[in-house]
């Protein structure tokens, strides 16, 4: 019998992919391939992880994410429970470490963490025993998400190598940008960021730490020759904060609007990771546009977690048997 | 294979291209003709297999009948016992396989456990009117009680023999089954 062609896992979390090979991220989107077509049956759901405990642990209001990580726990055939921080011990002052201890002893073989704090992810990594996986932290990472935007990328523009991505918005306080720059890089990308000033910081950061990186402050000028945009959340406390004169102002030179949707080149793609501000970043009629691949990124998000649950889960299960 | 001490070959080019016309035949008389046929060959080698009997039954039956491929990854099950995690592939049946007859298509039969997770894997997809098999090797050693409905070559062989098949569409090189003795 001819077994098929594998990958070594040596994977225990996903907290970033700041430590994913090319080879690595590309089986996880190979994977994805397969597991969409299980999401496209009538009957979607495949006995693979049965008996594998997933807890999905929002300290962060979510929708889309702790949704998708459901649907896909549940596709796999996995047991999945929900915690959140509001109704649980958390408001009696359970620390996260404790809180994780609890649901360890109770059987949880992945734990699915949303917290408004960088490095709590990581900090959970180095006491937990089976694995992590980051769901959003603080400013930090967003690794699912950015390899959902790979997936969407790769599936539309057939590859990523040399392709050019544009990230307009609030970049500074953004993990999705900070995820996918990582992960575009390592794919062989070429990546402009476009944000105002205030919501970029220090140039030098950024390009000290991707020195490929073009930063572009006309986003005009940034789409020229763009392959796919990436359009940033703009969180409404910025302008509180003092970062924005005005959510107007804003729109009026970073939203992506129809006009420079036309002004930039034709099959130009446009991703957004929700929940998106309509008439903020991004106007409703581009939102809905022929090029908007945002409602696929939804569903294909769903596949990317699958590959990832599943390659964890073996991994757990085998260094426990 | 330098731990491997002899090959022999058990059928050839032209052995293989006539098992895979009479294993054509014999679909088309024991469904009496083809037209509720659907071929799923289970990757890898399943699915040239698979496409090979179509085009004979092309030929003979004046039917295109419809190809499928399978991936059984997600319905092994040895998955927590092996030392790596196991690529999962693309299930691309664009037929509704309920009603229809549908023939498993594989290269060897051994312990029956592909078998096996292919059924479960066809039940999710609908319900067969009929799920037959066909193999090109039934090289014996069940662990489950499974058989074949349509066999290229019955070939006994020991439990730590290794056949191999390479078929020009996946493999390099000429068709041929090669049974790879260990060494002494």
């Amino acid at each position: 019998m001819t077994l098929p062609e594998s990958m070594r896992p040596t994977r225990r979390h996903v907290l970033d992919l700041d430590d994913f090979t090319r080879h690595e991220i590309e089986t996880v989107l190979d994977t994805a391939i397969g597991m969409k077509e299980i999401l496209s049956r009538e009957i979607a759901q495949v006995p693979t992880l049965r008996g594998v405990s997933v807890v999905n642990m929002f300290y962060e209001e979510s929708t889309r994410t702790r949704i998708s990580f459901e649907l896909a726990a549940k596709a796999l055939s996995a047991n999945v429970v929900n915690f959140t921080a509001r109704g649980s011990s958390v408001e009696k002052g359970e620390s996260l470490l404790d809180t994780m201890r609890t649901l360890q002893a109770l059987g949880a073989d992945i734990l699915v963490l949303r917290h408004s704090y960088a490095g709590t992810a990581h900090l959970l990594a180095q006491h937990f025993r089976g694995a992590i996986i980051n769901a959003g932290d603080g400013s930090h990472a967003h690794p699912t998400q950015a390899l959902l935007d790979l997936f969407t990328l790769r599936d539309k523009l057939g590859t990523l190598e040399r392709r050019h991505i544009v990230i307009v918005g609030d970049i500074l306080h953004s993990r999705v940008a900070r995820s996918n720059l990582w992960g575009l890089t390592t794919m062989g990308a070429h990546i402009t960021l476009c944000a105002p000033p205030t919501l970029l910081g220090n140039e030098q950061f950024w390009l000290d730490t991707w020195p490929d990186l073009r930063i572009v402050y006309s986003l005009e000028a940034a789409l020229q020759d763009a392959d796919a945009v990436i359009v940033l959340r703009l969180q409404r406390e910025r302008q509180e904060a003092g970062l924005l004169p005005s959510l107007r102002e804003y729109a009026q030179f970073f939203a992506l609007t129809s006009a420079r949707l036309q002004a930039a080149h034709a099959g130009m793609l446009v991703l957004h990771p929700g929940p998106m501000n309509e008439g903020i970043e991004i106007a409703p009629d581009v939102a809905i546009s022929a090029q908007s691949v945002i409602e696929e990124q939804v569903t294909n998000g769903v596949a990317v977690r699958m590959a990832l649950l599943y390659h964890l889960a073996l991994h757990l299960r085998r260094k426990g048997a | 294979m330098s731990a491997i001490a002899s090959e022999k070959e058990i059928l050839n080019g032209d052995e293989i291209r006539r098992a895979i016309t009479r294993i054509a035949h014999e679909i088309a008389e024991r469904n009496e003709g083809v037209q509720q046929v659907v071929l799923v060959g289970i990757r890898r080698r399943g699915v040239p297999l698979a496409n090979r009997i179509a085009a004979v039954l092309s030929d003979v039956e004046g039917v295109q009948v419809p190809v499928g491929e399978l991936d059984i990854t997600l319905y092994r099950d040895d998955l927590t016992l092996r030392a790596d995690v196991p690529l999962v592939r693309t299930t691309r049946i664009d037929t509704n396989v309920t009603d229809r007859v549908v023939i498993l298509v594989d290269d060897v039969l051994y312990t029956g456990r592909t078998v096996r997770a292919a059924l479960d894997a066809i039940v999710d997809l609908g319900r067969p009117a009929r799920i037959q098999l066909a193999v090109l090797v039934d090289r014996g050693h069940r662990e489950l009680p499974i058989r074949a409905d349509f066999v290229g070559k019955n070939v006994p062989t020991s439990r730590d023999e290794v056949v191999e098949v390479h078929l020009s569409e996946v493999d390099a090189g000429e068709d041929r089954v090669l049974i790879a003795h260990p060494p002494r």
